[in-house]
């Protein structure tokens, strides 16, 4: 489901000197369907740009990602964003909304732009608000003004509300009490129990040790670390 | 009479403004421009009109001049006597009688036949001034059938009065196509410029531009499906009269309120009480008939 | 999606010896939203209103739903721009009628396309004043009454008030208050997913782009310099100037 092969990355920053910093190098792993595997490595190895070139948030520079089939490096925008809304799913560390709409509008709005019926939506999104433990009065108010749990919490809601064949988490657990963790993984153990091909970053040790059937370290493909 | 030319203009003058007319008959609706030529009257005063009954009269014609409805105001008679002076034609009050009939502000009430010519004195002719006042642009509007500026005028009607209180100079399209300002007659005259069996001609001196309205043109006047236009006129009869038909205007007889309706038309008002026909002041006010 | 609705060939605009813009080529499909931003001066406005048909470009094809725009009589171009078309100015005062009253600037469109029903036209300018947070008891007031926000929110309810297909925005959101910017782009976001609406934004707010276009396309000195995915020109941007832009945006 999601296929990297050889995949490599640098940044060339034009307006410090065209100095060109190479972060990535030969990075390959698959994740199959029903699986979840957890990227793993020393903070600065790379576990966030590789996420990031999965979802296509950074240009890869060399290399093939294939999601669903679809071949990512070198697409059209426009497929990019059709596999995004259809197949690829994404929960990060942090919630970028317009301000003034409703939680319930930001987590329905995947399905919305399915075409799925407002009504259906909604209710589909407030069922996962009320597994997640938003309280209902917090629902018609903007998430921009919750605390970070609650936020996290939104984003999740977002990225389960649609049954994505494929899904990036990036820290899911983070900043969650005890309950509310208990319930992301249950989430996560169900997408993987429908199929869902999971690619993740988990700091939360036990929670990796839970959910995920492989962990591949980033470090080996890090240039100037693996050598 | 030697001293002028026929009607006053010069032959090839008329040919020009001819050439306008022919034009115009031949696109109903849309405005021609003419290079209109200084007339010996102040424009405003039907410099317009009287370039067109100039370049149609023939010494056979009859005129009837009118201004408001009335054949006995000054500029109906100045205008009379104009041509009188210039073409020696036969001049009538008569609607009946006229073979060409010029007029400000009003359209006869007695039926016009084909035999007729209908001249209009138009100040402005353009109808999309109001909300649009770039000339290239409305032209450009006309051209591409863009009428929508039209329908806001009477929206904004409706918006601020409750109905649409445009009373004259009513807008109204020609034959599906051309948006047309009827010269600021009532709107009371408004269906009578519909199925006409006369020629209308429209002429704005200032304005350089002449309009016309072939025999049996169909004219609608502009409205909404829930504000359906309405030919309206004060709700009496004539007092003269008692015409309940005609288009009336108001007369203060005295400073204590004291008022009274008559026909605007007073060629037709006259001839209903030659016929006998007596409204509710017929007696006292006999010499105002007259 | 078959199709898209407005491809844009070789499109080049002079001004003189001087370039408007030059080599611009894309394709803008359904229920896209393309964000065009670069500094002021880089031929943003002048490619929009090239594409708008309010300027002649000297060279280059832009195609609308299979039809040459350039080619097309005047006419049909007027009879889209007042119908699938729609164009959001900067200035509120260029978009709008300043001398007749609110509903009927609402309204303008719907009678230029054959509405006769006061009572229904009435009805539609009070449910677009609504979605752009004016009261409707100011239904009847002229736009010169209104504040510079209410009167660019109006000019927005009058543009998509007939369900146009291709909405050109020129920094529609330039003079507007913080709060009904965020109201107004999430308006933006619901049209354009209900009713599959595809938008060209010209803007110099990186901030706006990033909540309301799928794709960007970065302008200099007329030409265009880099063109992606929105939060990957935004987030990973390769070229130098694009890196300059985005670093240059002040953080609140």
């Amino acid at each position: 489901m999601i296929s990297v092969e050889n995949l490599s990355k640098s940044f060339t920053l034009h307006n410090q000197g065209g100095t060109v910093i190479p972060v990535m190098a030969g990075a390959s792993l698959h994740v199959g369907p029903g699986e979840c595997v957890g990227l793993v490595g020393q903070s600065g190895a790379g576990k966030s740009t590789l996420m990031r070139m999965i979802q296509g948030n950074y240009l890869a520079g060399a290399g093939s990602i294939r999601i669903a089939g679809t071949e990512l490096v070198g697409a059209e925008p426009r497929a990019v964003t059709r596999l995004r809304r259809e197949t690829l799913g994404h929960v990060s560390q942090f919630l970028r909304v317009l301000p003034r709409v409703p939680a319930v509008d930001v987590v329905a709005e995947p399905l919305r732009a399915l075409g799925t019926p407002e009504a259906e939506a909604r209710a589909r999104a407030e069922c996962l608000l009320w597994r997640l433990n938003i309280p209902r009065r917090l629902w018609s108010l903007s998430p921009t003004t919750f605390s970070g749990g609650e936020q996290q919490r939104v984003n999740i809601a977002r990225g389960f509300v649609h049954p994505f064949p494929c899904l990036l988490l990036d820290e899911p657990t983070a900043s969650l009490d005890a309950l509310n963790r208990e319930v992301v993984l249950t989430l996560i153990e169900e997408a993987k129990a429908r199929g869902a091909a999971i690619l993740g970053i988990f700091h939360d040790a036990p929670a990796r040790d839970r959910v995920c059937d492989r962990l591949v370290d980033v470090t080996a493909c890090t240039p100037g670390r693996a050598a | 009479m030697s001293d002028y030319n026929f009607a006053y203009l010069d032959e090839q003058t008329k040919r020009m403004i001819r050439r306008a007319i022919l034009k115009a008959l031949a696109i109903p609706g849309y405005q021609v421009p003419f290079a209109s030529r200084e007339m010996p009257m102040p424009y405003g005063w039907g410099t317009g009109g009287v370039q067109l009954t100039a370049a149609c009269l023939t010494p056979d014609d009859c005129l009837k001049v009118i201004d408001q409805g009335a054949d006995d105001t000054t500029n109906a008679v100045s205008i009379r006597k104009f041509f009188q002076r210039t073409a020696g034609v036969a001049v009538t009050q008569a609607t009946r009688e006229a073979t060409l009939i010029q007029t400000r502000h009003r359209i006869p009430e007695t039926p016009l036949t084909e035999d007729q010519v209908l001249v209009y004195q138009v100040p402005i002719p353009e109808p999309l001034r109001f909300l649009e006042p770039r000339e290239t642009e409305t032209r450009k509007m006309h051209e591409l059938e863009e009428y929508g500026l039209m329908h806001v005028k009477l929206y904004e009607d409706i918006a601020r009065h409750g109905q649409i209180a445009t009373s004259y100079a009513y807008p109204v399209k020609v034959e599906g196509r051309y948006v047309m300002d009827p010269s600021p007659i009532p709107k009371f005259d408004n269906p009578k410029l519909s199925d006409c069996p006369a020629i209308q001609l429209f002429g704005a001196g200032r304005e350089q531009r002449i309009y016309a309205l072939p025999p049996y043109t169909q004219v609608v006047s502009l409205d909404f499906d829930d504000y359906p236009f309405e030919a309206s006129k004060p709700d009496h009869d004539c007092d003269l009269c008692g015409a309940s038909d005609s288009y009336l205007d108001e007369v203060i007889t005295d400073d204590r309120g004291g008022r009274m309706f008559v026909c605007s038309d007073t060629d037709f008002c006259a001839g209903r009480v030659r016929a006998g026909h007596a409204g509710r002041l017929a007696g006292r006010n006999k010499g105002a008939a007259a | 999606m078959s199709a898209p609705i407005l491809s844009v060939r070789g499109l080049e605009r002079r001004y003189g010896a001087r370039i408007g813009c030059t080599g611009i080529g894309f394709d803008l499909w359904p229920g896209e939203v393309l964000g065009i931003v670069g500094e002021s001066g880089s031929g943003k406005s002048t490619l929009l209103s090239c594409l708008a048909g309010h300027q002649r470009p000297e060279a280059g094809r832009v195609t609308y739903d299979g039809r040459d725009v350039l080619a097309m009589a005047e006419t049909e171009r007027r009879r889209l721009a007042r119908t699938e078309w729609a164009y959001v100015h900067q200035h509120a005062r260029d978009g709008l009628r300043m001398g007749v009253s609110a509903g009927a600037n609402v309204g303008e469109r719907l009678m230029a396309t054959g509405a006769r029903h006061y009572g229904r036209l009435r009805a539609q300018a009070i449910d677009w004043l609504d979605r752009v947070e004016i009261d409707q008891t100011r239904i009847d007031d002229r736009p010169t009454a209104f504040s510079g926000g209410m009167q660019q929110r109006l000019q927005i309810a009058r543009n998509l008030v007939t369900g146009p297909r291709l909405v050109f925005m020129d920094e529609p959101t330039g003079g507007l208050d913080v709060s009904v910017q965020a109201r107004l782009l999430d308006l933006l976001r619901g049209l354009v997913r209900d009713m599959g609406l595809s938008v060209i934004i010209v803007t110099h707010d990186l901030a706006v782009v990033r909540l309301l276009a799928d794709r960007l396309m970065v302008m200099k000195s007329g030409r265009v310099v880099e063109q992606g995915l929105t939060d990957q020109v935004l987030d990973d941007p390769q070229h130098a100037y694009t890196q300059l832009l985005v670093s240059s945006v002040l953080q609140v």
